[in-house]
């Protein structure tokens, strides 16, 4: 049985820079993701450290991550969108 | 603790259930074909796959266990809501569009596109499997677990109802009928718990969380040598006493009813505070402190010891927002349990002993994953492997990349992660709020952290309770869905028509498919009986490792590396398969938990299995592929 997709769509112009994209923004996050276990395990005391409105580093960093993949999710989306919209006309 | 089933409870559920199975109806004369089964047409709209994505993920694990674990071990159990999320990253960024471009209706249609391999085909299709069945287990597991406190029906009664509604589910629409359940459980769910977690802040907390709340009683005592002589109050009697480097509790009797108490130190006198214990006697006798289950001795707990707001210690705080909940724990001290087991005679004692535990070790990790007091390189390797497994696990899984299959287009597969990406971590930090409600509410049950979320739902009202026991449910259902699918496919799709070459029209493909997911449904049915009393979380975890073991490294390489082969991507593939579920079955909790033998005679010496196997399933396939390149060629 043929594995090819299950729908049919258009040549995609933007997918290698959609690709680039998502690569190097994956990096970046997981970066970000690597310095919260890092500072756990070098310095876990930091993570009581009271940061911002009385949160300590660990709910400061923790909430960050959550939110820094919903930002970076939407960038991603607006750029490749942009991108596709460019690309394929 | 003694669990009432509530009329509304059940009601809810039957409405849901029938709703459920009017959807399943509804889709099943639409779903004559292939596609139309494994992937709903490929016409399901990005928003609402991208909802269904949190109904598939949100699993029983996910709302009941993260919730659980964080109201028992405080921030410890945030870290999975982080590490889980933090997966979607990988899954958007790197797998989504690509997985959409190559694959048709499985993860091992993916992984095969541009080479026909049958290695691959047979290697992804029981990689599949292992990943589903392990899956498939905690949510059964899970459902038994529900049923019995909440519809009053024995453990296998939940595992077949849920089997046998899950199996009408797929069998009768599939990937249709399972998104939309998915879709509507997700979508509940992040509504529901966002109701709670208003409830928990306009609440606030207080030393004394209701006016029942059970008054632990703490008694002067007189000691000698190590052993308590005398007690200052004249009706309790010295019954019994154990010691070790751990712990020292006296047995007290009162009235003919005998309970444990705590022996401390307090000013140079001797103090001895009430615990809550389970004895087990030989003869098949259950006591609960002292009494049967049905004195409701085994009171729930969870509650402040000491509020600090602005400076000053006070009785209740009043609403708080939500900064200002998570900052006032910060500064003031909770009462945990802290559980410890020994004989006494011929009797199995369990006592749990309050462990007044500052807001400060609360709020960040330490108190279960050992990376600060009380840590070794070993703990810390532990904690690394941990996060590591759940980054990259997440976009490994077969019943979630399915997923993928069931949208337009590669620009919706996209589109719909985000939506996935903003309402799972939305849901997450919820998460927080409501197992730290919990750990506060006096609801505790000490005998099963699973139940906190609900408890703590009964703790605002009966409705509340009654809508997230209700949704709880359908949390099985969702997922357990989404898994049977996958494992479906596998079979049918994968193994039948692929591997072994299995000729089959496309109704012929259809009907495969709806007997594998009866075969498969009817096997989890029986491994979630047989299962009975598993630790869920070890199978999550190790659905979890073996998914970013076995897959992951798969999937990165093709899309990321030409020089990858048929046979390295299979080799990887059971190198991570064999790897991961070797270190797991030979870990120190494996041998504890799963056993029941010494954890120090396990030979690996550690618990998760990533941060080995991971690599290791990388390295076999570049130095296949490097050494099978002549037969790409």
């Amino acid at each position: 049985m043929a594995h090819g997709p299950s729908t049919q769509w258009g040549e995609d112009r933007a997918s290698e820079y959609k690709s680039k994209l998502g690569v190097y923004l994956f990096i970046f996050y997981t970066l970000v993701y690597a310095g919260f276990i890092v500072i756990n395990v070098v310095s876990p005391k930091s993570m009581g450290v009271i940061v911002v409105a009385g949160l300590n580093l660990a709910c400061v960093y923790g909430f960050g991550l959550i939110i820094l993949a919903i930002t970076m999710g939407l960038i991603y989306n607006y750029m490749c969108s942009q991108q596709e919209y460019k690309m394929n006309k | 603790m003694i669990y009432e089933a509530s009329p509304f409870a059940i009601g809810l559920f039957i409405a849901f259930v029938l709703a459920v199975l009017g959807i399943s109806s509804y889709f099943a004369k639409k779903t004559q074909s292939s596609k139309g089964y494994y992937a709903a047409g490929g016409t399901i709209h990005w928003g609402v796959n991208g909802i269904a994505f949190a109904g598939d993920y949100l699993s029983a694990a996910s709302f009941l266990g993260i919730c659980g674990m964080i109201a028992f071990d405080g921030y410890d159990g945030f870290l999975y809501s982080i590490g889980y999320l933090a997966g979607w990253v990988v899954a958007l960024f790197v797998v989504a569009e690509p997985l959409k471009r190559f694959g048709k209706y499985t993860f091992a249609d993916a992984l095969d596109y541009k080479f026909g391999s049958k290695g691959i085909q047979l290697t992804a299709a029981i990689s599949t499997l292992i990943v589903s069945l392990c899956y498939l287990i905690p949510q059964m597991v899970g459902a038994g677990d529900l049923v019995t406190p909440l519809l009053g029906l024995p453990h296998y009664a939940g595992v077949v109802l849920v089997g046998a509604i899950v199996i009408f589910i797929v069998a009768t629409a599939g990937m249709t009928s399972t998104t939309y359940v998915q879709f509507i459980k997700g979508g509940l769910l992040i509504i529901f718990s966002t109701i709670l977690t208003i409830c928990v802040l306009k609440n606030g907390f207080s030393l004394k969380p209701s006016e029942n709340y059970h008054d632990f009683k703490t008694i002067q005592a007189t000691a000698a040598e190590g052993t308590v002589t005398a007690i200052a109050d004249p009706s309790y009697k010295i019954a019994g006493a154990f010691k070790d480097a751990k712990g020292h509790y006296v047995k007290l009797e009162n009235g003919g009813v005998n309970t444990w108490w705590q022996v401390s130190e307090k000013d140079g006198q001797t103090m001895l505070k009430e615990t809550l214990s389970i004895t087990k006697a030989a003869d098949g006798v259950v006591l609960y402190n002292g009494e049967p289950k049905t004195a409701r001795k085994f009171f729930p707990v969870g509650n402040a010891s000491k509020i600090i707001v602005d400076g000053k210690e006070v009785e209740k705080t009043g609403g708080l927002g939500p900064f200002e909940y998570l900052s006032t724990i910060e500064k003031s001290e909770v009462v945990r349990f802290g559980k410890a087991a020994f004989a006494d005679g011929k009797d199995k004692v369990t006592v749990w002993r309050q462990n007044p535990t500052s807001g400060k070790e609360i709020m960040r990790p330490g108190l279960k994953f050992k990376v600060d007091k009380g840590s070794d390189f070993l703990s810390k390797l532990n904690f690394v492997s941990l996060m590591i497994a759940l980054f990259f696990g997440t976009s490994a899984l077969p019943h979630i990349l399915i997923r993928y299959y069931t949208v337009p287009s590669p620009k919706d597969a996209r589109k719909s992660t985000i939506v996935a990406i903003g309402s799972i971590g939305f849901f997450y930090i919820l998460t927080l709020f409501m197992g730290l409600g919990a750990m506060l509410s006096g609801v505790l049950d000490l005998e099963s952290s699973n139940m906190s979320a609900p408890l703590l739902a009964k703790y605002f009202g009966i409705t509340l309770f009654s809508v997230i026991s209700a949704i709880a449910f359908a949390t099985v259902l969702g997922t357990v869905s989404g898994l049977i699918v996958a494992a479906s496919g596998a079979v049918a799709h994968d193994l039948m028509s692929n591997f072994m070459g299995i000729q089959m029209t496309d109704k012929g493909q259809v009907k495969a498919g709806k007997i594998s997911a009866i075969v498969v449904g009817c096997i989890a049915i029986l491994l979630g009986i047989l299962c009975k009393g598993m630790n869920v979380s070890f199978l999550v975890g190790l659905a979890f490792a073996v998914a970013a073991s076995a897959n992951l490294p798969a999937i990165i390489m093709l899309l990321f590396w030409k020089k990858t082969t048929s046979k390295g991507i299979a080799a990887s593939i059971v190198v991570g398969i064999i790897s991961a579920l070797g270190i797991i079955l030979l870990s120190p909790s494996t041998y504890a938990d799963l056993y029941g033998l010494p954890a120090a005679q396990a030979p690996i010496p550690l618990d998760n299995p990533g941060i080995i196997s991971i690599p290791l399933s990388f390295i076999t396939l570049v130095v296949v592929s490097l050494f099978t390149q002549k037969e790409k060629a």
